[in-house]
């Protein structure tokens, strides 16, 4: 049975603990508020971009841009966006488990792999098992910036055009409400509205009318890379407010297990001491009665 | 057949401004285009300029950066790298800028020229639009 002393030091272990996870939930409150706005403010943006690109792409050569073009799938890129930051839960767990049954998948149909690995968690998952990453990204998830996502697209860009890759898919935890994360499977490249067909179609026939100015070349030139930078962006935007979410909901319920245990060992506090008093007791009782005798 | 235009002005950094409007003219890359509704389908680039729009006896400025601009027949979405309505211009920042551009095209030294003279644009084209604003 533990000492009465014993149980003291564990309930203050244990309420340090609490005091450390309900900093941690603070900073992550006030940090995904910054991240949140930002988030919110570039999804129109971002959905408008890829709307424009998609009725435009419906009535486009596909030869005319080098990343428009569809060749042969042969090698899949896999980018896969975690955090660097543990203590969030569940949130890299379900990723990179989506990230390897899409591997896994992929593997299967005979594709080639090539894995870019954003977030420390992501580099090291794929380093534990020797699984070789095409590249790995680092130091992002705490402070997105346009330039960041920039390095990530210009590099999945050039080996694009290089064809050193045929496919681009995008994973990552997409924020969804403060308490709940979806992990999105997106394809980047090539763009391709193809799949959701029947919807789209009406678009497509209007997008042939269009008039161009300078010139459809010219609008793609810009356009399309652009959009690869902005989805990028909005990937790692995402996902970094989705992992804040995830840290706060997490610390959360580590402050309320903290609440519950401290609970149950000052029962258990009390139940000692009064054994032990009790114990006393009895023992003067005894005493009593012996010199009594 | 419509007879108003939903001007939509987004960027990364949220959506500018949303309205209906009754005619709006804006810098394309190849020049200032007027729109007013039943506007052909129309897709161009635009380049850092103004954009200025009439509703009833109302006209407003917007500073604009590059973007592209598509139009429909009761719709105009501008999608820009940024955007500010005149009187929100902070037009000190501006004339900062545009001197910071000034000399560093001066210099001619390892510099991005590209970059200062676009970022000289910008800062020239803002204080423009601010003095609209006032002039009104």
């Amino acid at each position: 049975m533990a000492t009465l002393r014993d149980i003291q030091n564990r309930i203050k272990a244990v309420q340090s603990t609490q005091k450390i996870t309900k900093a941690m939930k603070m900073v992550a409150a006030s940090k995904l508020r910054k991240v949140q706005s930002r988030m919110l403010d570039l999804r129109p943006y971002a959905d408008k971009m890829h709307d424009v690109l998609i009725s435009l792409a419906g009535g486009a050569d596909r030869e005319s841009h080098p990343l428009l073009a569809f060749r042969p799938r042969k090698t899949v890129e896999v980018v896969v966006v975690t955090s660097d930051r543990g203590l969030c839960g569940a949130f890299n767990t379900n990723i990179l488990k989506a990230a390897q049954s899409c591997i896994d998948g992929y593997k299967k149909d005979g594709f080639e792999v090539s894995i870019s690995a954003v977030g420390k968690k992501a580099r090291d998952y794929f380093k534990r098992r020797n699984v070789p990453t095409r590249n790995s990204w680092t130091g992002i998830s705490g402070n997105v910036s346009f330039s960041n996502a920039g390095d990530i697209a210009n590099d999945i860009k050039e080996n694009y055009i290089n064809e050193t890759i045929d496919e681009v898919i995008v994973i990552y935890n997409a924020f969804k409400s403060m308490v709940a994360q979806t992990v999105t499977t997106a394809k980047l490249l090539p763009l391709a509205p193809l799949e959701e067909g029947e919807e789209e179609s009406a678009p497509e026939s209007e997008a042939a009318d269009f008039i161009y100015e300078p010139s459809m070349e010219a609008i793609f030139d810009r356009l399309i890379p652009r959009n690869v930078d902005i989805q990028i962006y909005r990937a790692l935007l995402e996902s970094s407010a989705a992992e804040e979410a995830a840290r706060m909901s997490a610390m959360e319920n580590a402050t309320q297990s903290c609440d519950e245990m401290v609970e149950k060992l000052t029962l258990q506090f009390n139940k000692a001491r009064q054994a032990s008093i009790t114990g006393e007791l009895m023992d003067i009782v005894g005493g009593v009665e012996a010199l009594k005798g | 057949m419509a007879d108003k235009l939903t001007l939509d002005i987004v960027t990364p950094y949220g959506h500018v401004f949303t309205d209906e409007v009754d005619e709006i003219i804006a810098s394309g890359s190849e020049g200032e285009f007027g729109v007013l509704p039943d506007h052909v389908p129309f897709l161009t680039t635009t380049k850092i300029g103004v954009l200025t729009y009439k509703k009833g006896s109302e006209v407003g400025h917007f500073f604009v950066n590059q973007g592209y601009a598509e139009v429909g027949p009761d719709k105009v979405t501008i999608l820009a790298d940024s955007a500010e309505k005149s009187e929100e211009i902070d037009v000190e920042r501006a004339r900062e800028a545009m001197k910071r551009a000034e000399e560093r095209l001066k210099k001619k030294e390892e510099i991005d020229e590209a970059r200062a003279t676009s970022s000289l644009q910008r800062a020239v084209m803002r204080t423009q639009v601010a003095e609209k604003h006032k002039a009104r």
